[in-house]
């Protein structure tokens, strides 16, 4: 029998954490926590089992990490939550905006964190998040390179997905919407986009070097050569060292098209993915295809896909999913979850063969991990 | 000493205080004072680079002030505003 799955989920009015069996038949909410709060991302720490952090704000208050070292039972601020250093003539100094993105470190490293930000800004915490630190050579080094190819989206530009390659602490892949994705080989010291063969249909140059837009970036567990991404312009597989993506999204169908925010990764079959196309046509809806909301899962690395919409609405269903709202746990077969932008989750016990809502009239949902 | 009104998005620091008491010579010093006593209160409040957060409006004696060296008096009374619109 599996273990018991926990859901994290964060939303934008607070967040909500969801405790299912080892069946995955029978869930129980608790939360919410943080009530009122714009939570968006919360992430289990997979070295220890049992801390929490939590990215967060209010419409009022700025930005800040929430932590907790007993499941969700009790929580205590960051110390030193991160932000930019302060510079000389304050109107030009950067300051955080929201902490949009937290990742375990490695996993010879207990307690170091990663904290992505907008506006784009990389932060380390030593110590499980109680106090952040810039990493100077993506801040101070890469970010002032690349600045005048950033475009902030309707919320703002983000560090989001930032990767750590199990064979090798100090290799860290992220990616910047607006911007591209970047790699760094000494623990973020220095940075070089890698962006070849991406799409970027909004730019006049398409062949630049950085400035896409991914929306999601995934590193396989057990074969880090193996990169799969979701770009506003495309579903893209690399395997490294190669550094030139293939666009595999173009094996979609060609009615739905292969945009989309989120990308997910089976835990063991580096093949296995699954996506959550939306309408990327004319003004951007970004919403289910047709009103017709499905998942779609390759396990051929991306040659071919199929549509698996057994249990959702079929017609008039006019949400979508963002891109830390979709997430898979390690059971076998592997279950797979969604939040929607109407505030349901979704739930599939067989790898996306069929789904069932396991709530709903929850806030607009920003992120959905497995604890 | 300064009387200091606390708007409901700050009570999980001040522990639920509507109104608190503290001695300084400047707004931004307050600011200082209040977060020695209820750390991570500043920063939720005042960016990195000391401007003050876009829904955030700091009135002294009925009048918005928009500088933190704003010089403050022993009878001054401060409020801290948190003003959103919006769902």
């Amino acid at each position: 029998m599996a273990d018991p799955v926990t859901l994290l989920i964060g939303t934008r009015k607070g967040a909500f954490i969801y405790r299912g069996d080892a069946a995955r038949k029978n869930w129980r909410l608790d939360g919410p926590y943080f009530l009122g709060n714009i939570v968006n991302h919360l992430v289990a720490d997979p070295r220890d089992g049992r801390t929490l952090l939590m990215a967060a704000k209010t419409g009022h208050l700025g930005p800040t990490v929430f932590r907790s070292h007993d499941g969700g039972r009790n929580w205590t601020e960051a110390r030193q939550p991160p932000v930019f250093r302060k510079v000389a003539g304050a109107e030009e100094g950067r300051s955080v905006e929201s902490v949009f993105w937290l990742s375990p470190a490695h996993s010879t490293q207990p307690g170091v964190w990663y904290a992505g930000t907008s506006p784009p800004g990389l932060f380390r915490s030593p110590d499980g998040g109680a106090t952040w630190e810039e990493i100077a050579g993506f801040n101070d080094g890469l970010y002032p390179q690349i600045k005048h190819a950033i475009v902030p989206g309707p919320d703002g530009a983000q560090v989001h997905s930032i990767c750590v390659d199990p064979g090798d602490a100090r290799h860290l892949y992220l990616g910047i919407s607006i911007g591209g994705i970047f790699e760094t080989v000494d623990g973020g010291e220095s940075w070089r986009p890698l962006n070849k063969g991406v799409a970027a249909d909004f730019l006049p140059d398409a062949n630049v070097e950085y400035g896409h837009d991914p929306h999601a970036l995934a590193l396989h567990p057990r074969d880090p050569r193996r990169l799969y991404h979701q770009n506003h312009c495309g579903i893209y597989r690399l395997d490294r060292p190669a550094v030139e993506w293939k666009r595999i999204g173009l094996n979609m169908p060609k009615e739905i098209g292969d945009i989309g925010f989120p990308i997910v990764l089976h835990p063991r079959d580096p093949d296995c993915a699954w996506v959550f196309p939306m309408d990327g046509t004319e003004v951007w809806p970004r919403t289910s295809p047709h009103g017709r909301p499905a998942v779609f899962r390759t396990r051929d690395g991306g040659a071919s896909w199929q549509r698996f919409d057994n249990g959702m609405p079929g017609q008039h269903a006019w949400w979508t999913v963002k891109r830390q709202a979709m997430c898979a746990d390690q059971a076998d077969p592997v279950g797979v979850y969604f939040g929607t932008t109407s505030g349901e989750i979704w739930a599939s016990s067989n790898e996306a063969e069929s789904w069932s809502r396991i709530a709903e009239h929850l806030p607009h949902i920003y992120s959905v991990t497995v604890a | 000493m300064i009387r200091v009104a606390i708007p409901s998005p700050l009570f999980s620091y001040t522990g639920g205080q509507r109104q608190v008491e503290a001695e300084s010579e400047s707004l931004a010093a307050l600011l200082n004072v209040l977060d020695a006593r209820y750390p991570g209160m500043r920063h939720r409040i005042v960016d990195e680079q000391d401007r003050i957060r876009k829904h955030i409006r700091f009135f002294v004696n009925g009048e918005m002030v928009e500088r933190l060296d704003r010089a403050l008096g022993s009878d001054d009374e401060v409020m801290i505003v948190a003003a959103l619109s919006g769902g």
